[in-house]
């Protein structure tokens, strides 16, 4: 119980919204049922059976609260709630609907608790339940950590079959029939002899009822959509142009900022010299925001023109101005002092690792841009009655209240409008850009603005991925793995991200050894520790967060040893793989790629297995060293969700997430001199583009107990499988990424 | 100045250095056409100057010497340009921002070459930049779009 308790309270911490003294509420707190906020305002004549259907006589609209940023939820999200409500693409709205309590995030809690996903003990689910327990009555919304789907799975169908049931009563009391004769399809109800009501004709009389909750869900074998490839709704729009984004929009009225911000994170402006930028054509004026200064024009490139032309005296970052002693902090950090968890520890790695059969090394993963294509940009307009947002961003709620602190509203006077995001990889977490366009409007009250960032504003103030630095010490005899001993060290981005949004994270970092703990071998003497090296430039969360470093780390340390035993590379993971589940996306992406077969000239293969958000995902890259370079041929990946939504958009994720691993595995890093990341826009920092893209052969998996969503988890796999063909192909080993340090890529 | 986008002529009144994209999207409300990175390495604000694909956040205003031609110039929601058909019977997008620039691209490739090879696709579209990586859709929804126009 004592190892609980400790878990439990960690937690608490972690979920607590800058609560003062902690987080108390019991189990009445807990159970309680959330308010629907689609109740407030409801028009006469409309419908709302929980907050996420609501019909009128008009309309039915869905609400999808979690953000889409590409990852195509707005679609997924909807298909749940429809596949219940027998409603089909077409006929229903959907909107994001206002931040809310309602929508707390139901799997949150399975990352926040220290126990292996695969770990399915009542201990491990008795922590989970605490978490969730904390996370709901926080009224955390969040999209992240790939949890839109696991959130949404089991709620969102009941949200459509409640409505679908108080439907059905409503049409049994209007006409007579009883609702066990009464069938629905294509929004209607429809009677024994075939007539069909609108559900929109019958929400007047279903406003006057109480929704029926006692429903059960549809059995797996009589889905209609999900698993069944789907056309995404925004897919027409995002191939016309007709897609409206944040950075579209206009607001009457409104005026055009652009900032410049010291681009040393975090640091003091000392002075400036704007006179130059204030002549300038259709500059309105210049104000300040925190840490720097905002141009006001009446066209987005007027602003950024102008702002270039200010003269600035930036003040120091607190952090080490060279990325050289970025590395040495971490270097450093392998202390007592600083160990944050000793997360493994199986066997006896320092009696077994001794002698003939040892191998050391040592492995680097850079700080790297999350850069997504669109730019941040707010839109704000304060008045003395309330402020609005528009802008996409993925921890909404949050954003009320950081609004709210800048302009001395209310949480609830802060209406925010989640908008379709041209990309996020994690960027979107993040406040800076939804800060400044506060600060400045609430500067020009009654004046909306429009912020948006030039793209070199973008990468100056992103808070990149996290470096980390890994130290391996292992041991084979007899052709096999016996023992891995790993420490990995890294700045806490739970920490860094936490303190800038106001949510104080507490407790070991997880995400210091994501993609390297919790890999469900069961290797005979294993060690991984974590170490919390001092904060250095700010970082965050960058898709699969802490994986694509640790994860790395992990499994070209664990191909090293492999190749020291002598062992097959695929033969001897599956060997040591105890967790099912697990093995069979090993056993697929062997089968998928006839491992073992033989190869062609200058041809090499990589196998990795990292598991990222309670995703098991392997891999296998084929490479050819070519008198160019390294040309990457072919991948085969699979991984288990335990259920596939939609096959086309769930192929469409994984692609994409082995194009985002490989691309920045190859030739991203951000670095810093004089405080300043040295990258200023895609040139500097470009990853995948076409012609390097090779054939991704993918095969979705449907083992696992749970479900699980799929937009980070195929990243982290990529980057050691890439590695590990390298090796295979040229018997160099890269030990740090961007693997262009090491070898050239065609 | 005088521009012409879509078949229809505008009179605007900018500075002769500000990007054609800039005109577009913030004199004009073609929103369509987007910024990405102001320095074509991204190819988000790719448009057509007589039918060529060209970057406009690299075109003045004042060395526009042709009509400009966006994605909603190309085809519309309920009358799509086969390479929007294409686009839209792969599913190509994710987040999407970056299609509008692929689309014009792919249309402006197959305008020169009816049936590209893999090679001159890769040549052709590697300006463009995905960050979702959507590489082997676009791929596969050239080819199609290829096909459909080659059968008229």
């Amino acid at each position: 119980m004592g190892r609980l308790r400790t878990y439990s309270r960690r937690a608490f911490l972690i979920g607590s919204a800058a609560v003062a003294g902690g987080v108390a509420f019991g189990v009445y707190a807990v159970k309680k049922p959330v308010d629907n906020p689609l109740a407030d305002g409801l028009a006469e004549g409309a419908a709302t059976f929980n907050p996420w259907v609501i019909i009128d006589a008009d309309k039915i609209t869905l609400i999808t609260p979690h953000g889409d940023k590409g990852q195509g939820v707005t679609s997924s999200q909807a298909a749940l709630i429809a596949e219940e409500l027998d409603v089909e693409f077409g006929q229903f709205e959907t909107s994001f609907g206002q931040p809310a309590a309602a929508y707390w995030n139901t799997a949150l809690a399975a990352d926040l608790v220290p126990f292996m996903p695969s770990d399915e003990s009542r201990t491990a689910n008795a922590a989970r339940g605490i978490a969730g327990g904390a996370v709901k009555v926080l009224g955390v919304q969040i999209t992240g950590g790939s949890t839109t789907i696991p959130d949404s799975f089991v709620k969102l169908r009941e949200a459509g079959a409640v409505a679908r049931e108080t439907l059905k009563l409503a049409a049994s009391r209007k006409t007579g029939v009883a609702v066990s004769e009464l069938k629905t399809a294509n929004a209607t109800v429809i009677l024994p002899d075939g007539t069909a009501l609108k559900y929109t004709d019958l929400a007047a009389d279903a406003a006057a009822l109480e929704p029926v909750t006692d429903v059960t869900l549809r059995d797996q074998s009589t889905w209609r959509m999900i698993g069944k490839p789907m056309q995404r709704l925004d897919v027409l729009a995002k191939s016309t142009g007709t897609q409206v984004y944040g950075i579209d929009l206009e607001v009457e009225g409104m005026v055009h900022a652009a900032v410049k911000v010291n681009p040393r994170q975090g640091g003091k402006i000392l002075g400036y010299d704007a006179s130059a930028a204030k002549n300038m054509r259709d500059v309105q004026k210049v104000v300040e925001v925190t840490g720097g200064v905002a141009v006001i024009a009446d066209n987005t490139w007027r602003a950024f023109q102008a702002a270039d032309a200010i003269e600035f005296d930036w003040g120091e970052a607190d952090y080490p101005a060279e990325q050289d002693s970025h590395w040495q902090v971490l270097s450093e950090s392998f202390t007592k002092e600083r160990l944050d968890k000793k997360w493994r520890d199986d066997g006896d790695v320092d009696a077994v690792i001794t002698g003939e059969g040892v191998v050391e090394a040592e492995y680097r993963s850079p700080y790297v841009a999350h850069a997504p294509l669109e730019p941040l940009n707010a839109i704000v307009l304060v008045e003395d009655a309330g402020v609005q947002v528009w802008a996409g961003h993925q921890i909404q709620r949050q954003l009320q209240v950081l609004v709210a602190g800048i302009t001395g509203h209310e949480q609830d006077e802060v209406i925010f409008h989640n908008q379709f995001m041209g990309g996020s990889f994690g960027h979107r977490l993040e406040f800076e850009n939804i800060k400044q366009a506060a600060e400045i409007a609430n500067q020009m009250r009654g004046t909306p603005v429009k912020l948006t960032y030039s793209r070199e504003e973008d990468f100056a103030h992103d808070f990149p991925r996290h470096i980390s630095m890994g130290r391996m010490r292992g041991k084979v005899s007899g052709g096999k793995v016996e023992a891995l001993d790993l420490s990995i060290a890294a700045p806490s981005v739970a920490a860094s991200q936490g303190a800038r949004a106001g949510l104080p994270m507490g407790g070991p970092d997880s995400q210091i050894v994501a993609g390297a703990w919790n890999n469900p071998y069961a290797l005979p003497n294993y060690r991984m520790q974590g170490y919390r090296a001092p904060e250095l430039a700010p970082v965050s969360s960058w898709r699969s967060v802490g994986a694509p470093g640790a994860g790395f780390i992990f499994d070209t340390a664990l191909d090293e040893l492999i190749h020291a035993a002598g062992a097959d590379p695929m033969a001897e993971r599956i060997r040591l793989m105890q967790h099912e589940t697990s093995r069979k996306v090993l056993e697929a992406v062997a089968e998928m790629s006839s491992w073992g077969g033989e190869l062609g000239p200058n041809k090499g293969r990589g196998v990795s297995f990292i598991e990222s958000f309670g995703v098991p995902v392997a891999e296998v890259v084929e490479v050819t060293n070519t008198e160019d370079g390294i040309k990457i041929d072919k991948i085969w990946i699979a991984a288990d969700v335990g259920t596939v939504v939609d096959p086309v958009n769930f192929e469409n994720l994984v692609q994409g997430g082995v194009v985002f691993g490989l691309g920045h595995a190859i030739n991203c890093e951000i670095t810093y001199s004089d405080g300043m990341a040295e990258q200023e826009n895609y040139p500097d920092h470009e990853a995948m583009r076409l012609y390097q893209c090779p054939e991704i052969v993918v095969r979705g998996l449907e083992n696992a107990n749970h479900i699980r969503g799929i937009g980070e988890p195929p990243v982290p796999a990529t980057a050691p499988a890439l590695g590990n063909a390298i090796f295979a192909a040229t018997g160099k080993r890269l030990r740090e990424m961007p693997f262009n340090k090491g070898v050239e890529f065609v | 100045m005088q521009i012409t986008v879509n078949g229809k002529a505008h009179e605007v009144d900018v500075e002769g250095d500000m990007p054609l994209l800039w005109v577009l999207r913030d004199e004009l409300g073609v929103k369509g056409v987007k910024y990405g990175c102001g320095v074509a390495a991204c190819g988000a604000c790719t448009v057509h100057i007589d039918g060529v694909a060209v970057r406009s956040c690299q075109v003045a205003a004042e060395d526009v010497d042709g009509e400009v031609t966006t994605i909603e110039g190309l085809g519309q929601p309920d009358a799509l340009h086969a390479v929007q058909a294409a686009w839209v019977a792969q599913q190509v997008a994710q987040c999407g921002y970056c299609q509008s620039g692929q689309i014009m691209q792919a249309a402006s490739l197959l305008a020169e070459n009816a049936a590209p090879s893999d090679d001159e696709i890769d040549e052709a579209m590697s300006g463009n930049l995905c960050r979702c990586g959507t590489y082997p859709r676009i791929r596969a929804a050239v080819k199609a779009a290829a096909k459909t126009l080659q059968e008229g």
